[in-house]
């Protein structure tokens, strides 16, 4: 389509080399090799320490006394510190969350005190004595319970806590932020419609299951520079959010500093800061010596972020040729006990639950609720995966309610660019057509397929999708980019490898402005005192952002390099071009002046003196056109959304009518990217998005029982997919309607892979079996029970 | 109590002093030095720690060090100097994402290409059912080892 770079480059249009290529990841032989390192695999030497967190066994309690003294007293103890050591509250968008829980706990496993020793194993056994004393206070685990007038409240101090100014506290509550969306009018939409449909729909909480638990090691040095290695998606926010919270202790940006080697999976749950303000405030209190604190397994599943769960009333109303004419969507979230990231889940979800549909009357109630789970946060989705399973349930029921097609119906109904979204921004550049009509042509939908066996039925299902960056309007990006003697180059960045293969993204981009080969680019993990700034490694949104800062930065070396070119030789700037590693000219044919003959010795020039110098560039990126301020009681006004990825997904599940067992034949997914930079790690994308998708709608949930302990913590228990355990065939569709403002064309892709996969499974075990399921997962236990008559009904299929 | 062990590491031997009760896997990075096998789960569900010993894959985190007293452990580190086909297959393809499971992994599928030179994808999906991977849905991890098994046999 875009295939060449007229859309984003000055001057003479040429056939790209570099981007759209399949390119090979350039950290893929380090981590075949086993040479990739992550933070757990770095050595500390001998005087490193170990923390062991003391946590709450209560959901929610008053904490009277901890007595720490049989556990100071264990040999190989170092140290026992409490929540009195440490009186800071922290967050990203509210302060709402504690580093130690001071005076009350409020989910089953926060941590209270943490004992350091020499040896794991040792304060492991030193934690089990300290002794605390709690007094239970009831407890709130259901959302619509917590907005009762006479429920607990979590957080007597709501109307106390810093927040961004586009939240919504309601202090005297549970409900940490109220998002209100308003267009048009609902009352006269519904009044317009032939048929109005209402429902609730039930998401649990889910947990991110990234193979590398959380991990991180604090060093409080004597100089008191605070130095923390960090498997994090998010660099620069933990290291402002550390120094926020230790202000008091006289810590500012300047003396705090985060080092992200490879970080074994992220999904959402090593942005911000969760455990990681553990390692922070203990190193401050073992000066000196480095201290480690790494999640067990359970704890990764327990104490970090979850996502959040959902209950969502959908009320749509359609006319009988299948125009949706109102739409009335309030989502009730279960975020758990502390919010300061999740309720931007909740804001996000607010603005956007329109999903991708083009409707004149909206009205959407998001409410953050607070509940005695542990913290709801950001995954993979942020929000929309949530909310898509009750909207695209609602539409495919809508459409056989009117008797029409629900993939026509999503066809007349789709958004497209220059429509007003809910908000009142305009829609940006989409494909969704195209991404409809090729997905539905890939599971061939509309043709009936036979079962593969006796007592099975077959049935497809399909889904639209939809997903903004859900980011703070003034998040950055920034880029250095240096060549060395040989005309290899190094770039500097801050966004994380978190598996999505941004490194080599980054270095595709380069590639492309410079001519230098990405397997002559190294694109390291960052450090904060070394690398320029990225806001984090979140919202699908680096590929765009800092591929921007990257572009830039290789611009501005090109600049460098063809003015010294010209200064030396004389030709005009703009007949030189850079072409396999030479600046070349477009009026003398056979000059040709090879990068590493320049790049770091200059040129020399006929007296003998040499011009240029090291050739270095640097890039910056923030999207200026967006504002979060806009009216709360309607959200019009801003800009709050850069941009949205669309899509459409569809899947043909076999389903053995008497055990429920759900077998996915085929699943396609088509995406609009923008531009696909590099088409083999979007491929990727796809199918690791849809199988993680699957898995929450076939195989996953979290289990708390009536006390809020977790019971499923563990991977025996909580069953992620296997190898054997993906669908018989995935179809990865990419579709390429440019973004204006993205590299290449490109836009974000990384989250929404995963996000129709529970509706367009839903959707399609109505359509095998007659029978709806409105509460996730849907397992082969759900599906069974929900058969009116199990046994026998297959010859009526 | 400690025990007088020799572990034999990629060829490498190391006499070593441990504890009752230290499992392989903390053994292998703590003591020697050997940091592929990856802390995941320490109870032999994600498959992050797999090495071999004597040839056979085990998870070791469910090792204890004084059992595998001088028997071959092999991990990515001691496949060779150069890379093995189903490595290069993995480069090949873009197969890994976060690369935390790859050394379990390519361990899992060495040892299946040792045992079966000709797999059909059902037996790779066998063979790697017990390595957890959160990225990628498994199936470029399984058309490459796929690729590779039919290189080797061409």
């Amino acid at each position: 389509m875009n295939d060449d770079v007229r859309l984003y480059e000055s001057g003479a249009p040429r056939q790209l080399t570099t981007v759209g290529a399949p390119v090979t990841r350039i950290d893929g032989l380090e981590k075949v090799a086993g040479s990739a390192r992550y933070v757990d695999d770095l050595d500390f030497g001998p005087d490193l320490l170990y923390a062991e967190i003391v946590e709450s066994p209560h959901p929610h309690a008053l904490i009277r006394s901890i007595d720490t003294a049989a556990a100071e007293a264990v040999p190989g103890v170092v140290k026992v510190v409490t929540g009195r050591d440490f009186p800071y509250t922290f967050g990203l968008y509210m302060k709402d969350r504690y580093v130690f829980a001071q005076d009350r706990v409020r989910f089953v496993g926060e941590q209270v005190a943490a004992v350091i020793a020499r040896d794991p194993k040792v304060a492991r056994r030193a934690a089990r004595l300290v002794e605390v004393t709690y007094e239970a206070l009831p407890a709130v685990f259901d959302p619509l319970e917590a907005l009762d007038g006479g429920a607990v409240r979590l957080h007597p101090d709501l109307g106390e806590y810093p927040h961004v100014p586009w939240f919504f506290p309601e202090a005297g509550s549970n409900v940490a932020h109220h998002r209100k969306t308003r267009k048009g009018d609902v009352e006269a939409g519904f009044a317009a419609a032939d048929f109005v449909l209402e429902d609730a729909y039930h998401v649990p909480r889910y947990a991110h299951c990234a193979i590398e638990p959380h991990v991180v090691v604090g060093l409080f040095d004597r100089a008191g520079r605070l130095t923390m290695w960090s498997a994090s998606q998010s660099p620069y926010t933990q290291r402002h959010l550390f120094a926020e919270a230790l202000a008091p202790m006289g810590l500012s940006d300047f003396d705090v500093r985060v080092v992200t080697p490879y970080v074994g999976g992220g999904f959402g749950g090593k942005a911000g800061v969760s455990m990681e303000i553990l390692g922070a405030a203990l190193a401050t209190a073992v000066r000196g010596h480095p201290v480690k604190v790494r999640w067990t397994r359970e704890q990764e599943f327990y104490n970090t972020y979850q996502r959040q769960g959902l209950v969502a009333d959908i009320k749509l109303g359609v006319t009988g040729d299948g125009r949706i004419t109102a739409l009335e969507h309030a989502l009730y979230w279960d975020a758990g006990a502390y919010v300061e990231y999740g309720a931007n889940v909740v804001n996000a979800a607010g603005l956007s639950a329109t999903g991708p549909y083009r409707i004149s009357n909206v009205k959407i109630d998001s409410l953050c609720v607070y509940t005695n789970l542990p913290p709801g946060g950001p995954y993979r989705g942020f929000g929309y995966s949530e909310f898509h399973f009750g909207l695209e349930s609602h539409i495919t029921r809508a459409a056989h309610a009117i008797g029409m097609d629900p993939v026509e119906f999503r066809r007349r109904n789709a958004i497209a660019e220059g429509d007003t979204l809910a908000y009142g921004a305009p829609m940006n550049p989409s494909g969704l057509q195209e991404a409809i009509d090729r997905a539905a042509a890939a599971i061939d939908w509309g043709r009936e397929e036979a079962p593969l066996a006796p007592g099975h039925a077959v049935g497809k299902g399909f889904a639209l999708f939809w997903k903004a960056p859900a980011m703070p309007p003034n998040a950055s990006s920034a880029a250095f980019l240096k060549f060395n003697e040989d005309g290899s180059l190094n770039i500097s960045v801050s966004g994380m490898e978190i598996g999505q293969g941004y490194l080599t993204v980054m270095a595709q981009i380069a590639s492309e402005v410079l001519s230098v080969p990405t397997s002559k680019i190294r694109v390291e993990t960052p450090d904060t005192d070394r690398n320029p700034y990225e806001w984090q490694t979140v919202a699908s949104h680096v590929t765009w952002s800092c591929g921007n800062a990257v572009h830039a930065a290789a611009v501005e070396a090109r600049e460098k390099i063809l003015e010294v070119v010209h200064r030396v030789h004389g030709f005009e700037e703009d007949s030189l071009y850079l072409e396999d590693e030479a600046v070349r000219c477009m009026t003398d044919p056979d000059f040709a002046l090879p990068l590493r003959d320049f790049v770091i010795n200059g040129i020399e020039a006929p007296d003998g003196t040499f011009k240029g110098g090291p050739i270095i560039g640097s890039g910056n990126f923030m999207p200026e056109f967006t504002s979060a301020y806009s009216d709360p009681e309607t959200s019009q006004g801003g800009h709050p959304n850069v941009h949205y990825t669309v899509g459409a997904a569809g899947v043909v599940l076999e389903i053995d009518r008497e055990t429920g067992q759900v077998k996915v034949r085929k699943a396609a997914l088509a995406v609009d990217v923008g531009k696909a930079i590099n088409p083999s790690l979007i491929e990727g994308q796809i199918t690791g998005g849809i199988v993680q998708g699957l898995a929450t709608v076939l195989y996953e949930d979290m289990r708390f029982d009536e006390h809020g302990r977790l019971l499923n913590p563990n991977f025996t228990d909580y069953k992620i997919p296997t190898a054997r355990d993906i669908p018989d065939e995935m179809i990865p569709i990419i579709v390429e309607v440019a973004q204006p403002d993205g590299p290449y064309g490109a836009r974000g892709v990384g989250e929404h892979t995963m996000i129709p996969a529970a509706p367009m499974v839903a959707n399609a075990v109505e359509d095998a079996l007659g029978v709806r399921i409105t509460s996730m997962p849907i397992t082969a236990e759900k599906v069974a029970m929900a058969l009116p008559d199990p046994v026998g009904a297959s010859s009526a299929m | 109590m400690k025990h007088e062990i020799v572990l034999d590491v990629n060829g490498e031997t190391w006499p070593l002093a441990v504890e009752s009760s230290d499992v392989l896997l903390d053994v292998l990075r703590m003591r020697t030095g050997v940091k592929s096998p990856k802390v995941g789960c320490e109870r032999g569900d994600c498959g992050a720690c797999t090495v071999l010993l004597d040839g056979r894959s085990v998870r070791s985190c469910l090792v204890l060090a004084v059992e595998v007293d001088r028997q071959a452990i092999t991990t990515v580190e001691g496949l060779g100097e150069q890379l093995t086909p189903v490595q290069q297959a993995f480069i090949d393809t873009n197969a890994f994402q976060c690369g935390f499971c790859a050394p379990g992994i390519v361990m899992a599928a060495a040892e299946l290409l040792a045992t079966n030179a000709d797999p059909t994808r059902a037996d790779i999906q066998e063979a790697l059912g017990g390595n957890l991977c959160r990225c990628t849905g498994y199936e470029p991890v399984i058309d490459a080892v796929l690729a590779a098994a039919r290189k080797d046999s061409a």
